[in-house]
């Protein structure tokens, strides 16, 4: 199969409600095809609203959507072949399973036994076979999440948009749920794009991730380099757990960068978003990047004092008052070899400058 | 079976199933404190009212109670030949009672309504049974009158013995019992009351379906407009609520006359002739008008109840599988509305069967239903048996209307609100 990289494209789209607000502001996005990409975002970024524009639901009001090289703004839903999986799966509830998943095939006028094959197909897929004549109200939670899945695909649309699919899921079914829409995603190859704002979501399941905020793509990479290498402090602060400092660049040279802190202090970090000196700047560092009694080679070598230990099971989660930061959070794995943590000692903490991003400051 | 599975105790050692009650009593008792009024309301203003009208409908003792000794006599008589001397005796014994008290005229009126001739014939004899000498009473009295003789009087004396009688019930669908007691259509040109239940039935069905057509937009609109204009038009929609009936119904009488505003409209925009303005009031079609529109919040409403629980991600559904908008509507928002359509033509086809004020007000001669001619029998013929029983003949209709709804869509189906 011809990997089109261009599948699903969104050209200069802009959206707005009212004529006063944009939602969606000069949306540049390409899709390939077969990729599980995912739109993240808080609430009213506009992610679902790039899903409705794409499904039909919505037009857009600058600019144009093209599905595999065909401009579709005019092509009313029932016309895009797209399969959706709503929020709150949107089973037809008056129908059983079976005529649920039909219900596509019937008004593309397949023959019966046709039907009847790819309805069992889609439901062995989702492991419901058997499930035929269930209502949808006799079936739990995710069991009605899987019939939605099955039927957004049996239609074998070339693309699948999922609006928070398992937002309403508990969190145990929510993680299977998501290997699970993995995994068919893998074994049919279908376009798949997904809505969330459940970034741990988001990263277990896509290809690349989109992150919106404010009508606007902030970062577009694979889950990987979302997490380790955040563009800007939106999404370092976004996407996992993160510590900040918000300070001054005061040198930058070979790649590294000082920044002087508002508490006084120095640190090396890692110029990302910032150019000259005197800029301002929030450096960024992951939790489980600072280490508990660093080396002496570290370039980064701070004292902190231990406000709070929190016991999280397989790890303890330290707050620290570090460098004017009280909230600075440490992680530490549990082991038996346990060190004197306790609420009120002084500990040594380190990082690779590599790892202290200086980013944009908001 | 039950004998055999092991009665559960709680900790104290009392059955679970008795504690259970005991500690639900206090419950029940504050429950049933707080609907009894209600229920008390209803027994009062409702079960007992429908009960007086129907004993009221079939109630017959007027003769029963004039005649006592006849009818005892009665009883060992077969009713095939003349009646032996005991009756006759009675009979004479009954009516010089109520000559007494003078209410032989009453008796006559009534039993000549059974059969024809019958006043004349007791008249005569309250003249002529001063004159009677002791015994042999029945030769005296088949002297009075050649009536007397012919057995067919004394059968409709029986006859009225029952203290109950379905003859109202057979009168409001335009039967009798004749002669012989049989049960007898009247002749056809005075079938009055069989055109008016079938007008009511055509006016309820066509009024029900107008509110239907005409519902189920708006109610979809109510449903799916931004809250600010569903506001409006919700006011829009309960304004008739606030207006009086009466109000309503003579403002459709200004709008509709031929004189009126309408017509006036028709002829301004050439529609129809100066000469030959149409009637739209004082036949159905001013009946079908006022009544569709002031039924119509009782459909509106319902429907609205129900679309507002639909999810409109449905309709998207249905949409994004590939169905067209018509058949996405079809084959997934109709259907799920139909406990709402359901209640909402029950609701409005219950009111209309029953529907007084508007139809006497608009209808005219040919726009008048059932109920009219109920409220003139209360009123006008102080008939109250008969108006009595045609009021439950149309609440019997009403019921079997909500039985076969029942059967069709289920009564569970329903939703009001």
């Amino acid at each position: 199969m011809p990997n089109n990289k261009e599948f699903v494209k969104f050209a200069k789209v802009d959206k707005s409600y009212d004529g006063k607000v944009l939602v969606v502001k000069d949306l540049n996005l390409d899709i390939a095809e077969g990729e599980f990409i995912t739109m993240l975002g808080p609430s009213g970024s506009g992610k679902t609203t790039c899903l409705m524009m794409l499904a039909g639901f919505e037009t857009p009001t600058n600019g144009e959507i093209y599905l595999d090289g065909n401009p579709i703004s005019n092509i009313p839903p029932h016309k895009r072949g797209i399969g959706m999986v709503f929020q709150n799966y949107a089973l037809f509830p008056h129908m059983t399973v079976y005529e649920n998943l039909a219900f596509p095939l019937r008004v593309r006028k397949i023959p019966k036994d046709e039907i009847d094959k790819k309805v069992d197909k889609a439901l062995s897929m989702v492991s419901l076979a058997g499930y035929e004549s269930r209502m949808p109200g006799q079936l739990s939670g995710g069991q009605q999440q899987r019939v939605a899945v099955a039927r957004a695909l049996v239609f074998d649309p070339s693309v699948v948009l999922m609006d928070e699919p398992l937002g309403a899921l508990d969190k145990n079914l929510r993680e299977s749920m998501q290997y699970e829409i993995k995994h068919i995603h893998e074994s049919i190859g279908v376009t798949v794009v997904y809505v969330t704002h459940d970034q741990g979501e988001a990263l277990t399941m896509s290809n690349r991730i989109a992150v919106f905020n404010d009508g606007k793509v902030q970062q577009l990479s694979s889950p990987d380099k979302l997490y380790e290498e955040p563009v800007n402090s939106f999404v370092a602060e976004f996407i996992g757990e993160n510590n900040t400092f918000s300070g001054q660049v005061t040198d930058i040279s070979g790649g590294k960068c000082k920044v002087k802190l508002d508490s006084g202090s120095e640190i090396m970090s890692n110029p990302i978003r910032v150019n000259s000196k005197g800029e301002k700047t929030i450096v960024s560092l992951r939790p489980e990047r600072a280490i508990i009694n660093p080396e002496n080679n570290m370039e980064n070598k701070h004292k902190g004092k231990i406000e709070e230990v929190i016991y999280h099971g397989d790890h303890t989660r330290v707050r620290l008052n570090l460098l004017g930061n009280k909230e600075f959070i440490l992680k530490v794995p549990n082991s038996s070899a346990r060190m004197d943590i306790k609420v009120g000692n002084e500990i040594a903490v380190g990082w690779d400058s590599r790892d202290a991003r200086a980013l944009d400051p908001k | 079976m039950s004998s055999e599975t092991q009665k559960i105790l709680t900790t104290d050692g009392i059955p679970l199933e008795i504690s259970l009650k005991k500690a639900e009593k206090k419950n029940k008792i504050k429950a049933f404190l707080l609907v009894a009024p209600l229920l008390l309301f209803i027994i009062i203003t409702y079960i007992f009212p429908i009960g007086e009208m129907f004993t009221r409908s079939i109630d017959d003792r007027m003769v029963t109670n004039m005649l006592p000794k006849t009818f005892k006599a009665m009883e060992t008589w077969d009713g095939k030949e003349l009646p032996p001397e005991e009756v006759f005796a009675a009979f004479l014994s009954d009516y010089r009672a109520l000559a007494e008290k003078k209410e032989h005229g009453k008796l006559g009126q009534r039993l000549n309504k059974e059969k024809n001739g019958f006043n004349t014939i007791l008249k005569k004899l309250w003249r002529k049974m001063k004159k009677f000498e002791d015994g042999n009473t029945k030769e005296q009295i088949m002297a009075v009158h050649k009536r007397f003789r012919d057995v067919k009087y004394w059968q409709a004396i029986k006859r009225t013995a029952p203290p109950y009688t379905m003859g109202k019930y057979l009168k409001g669908m335009d039967m009798y019992y004749d002669e012989d007691g049989k049960v007898v259509q009247v002749e056809e040109d005075r079938r009055i009351h069989r055109i008016l239940w079938l007008r009511t039935l055509e006016i309820a069905v066509v009024v029900t379906i107008l509110c239907f057509l005409m519902g189920y937009p708006i109610a979809h609109l109510l449903a799916t407009l931004p809250m600010k204009y569903s506001n409006l038009l919700m006011i829009c929609v309960l304004l008739p609520f606030w207006t009086s009936l009466l109000v309503r119904t003579a403002s459709w009488m200004i709008l509709l006359q031929q004189q009126g505003i309408v017509n006036d409209f028709f002829v301004m925009i050439g529609l129809v002739a100066d000469d030959n303005r149409p009637e739209m009031m004082y036949n159905k079609t001013g009946t079908y008008i006022a009544m569709t529109q002031i039924l119509l919040p009782f459909m509106v409403l319902p429907l609205y109840s129900v679309m507002k629980t639909i999810s409109p991600s449905l309709m998207r559904a249905g949409k994004s599988l590939g169905g067209t908008p018509f058949v996405a509507f079809w084959k997934v928002y109709f259907p799920l509305t139909i406990p709402g359509i359901g209640a909402g033509c029950l609701l409005v086809f219950i009111l209309a069967i029953g529907y007084y004020i508007t139809p006497a007000l608009v209808g005219g001669a040919s726009g008048t239903l059932i109920s009219n001619q109920i409220a003139y029998h209360m009123k006008e013929t102080l008939d109250w048996s008969f108006a009595s029983a045609m009021g439950l003949m149309l609440l019997t209709g009403v019921l079997v209307v909500y039985w076969i709804y029942n059967k069709l869509v289920g009564i569970d189906n329903i939703k009001l609100g």
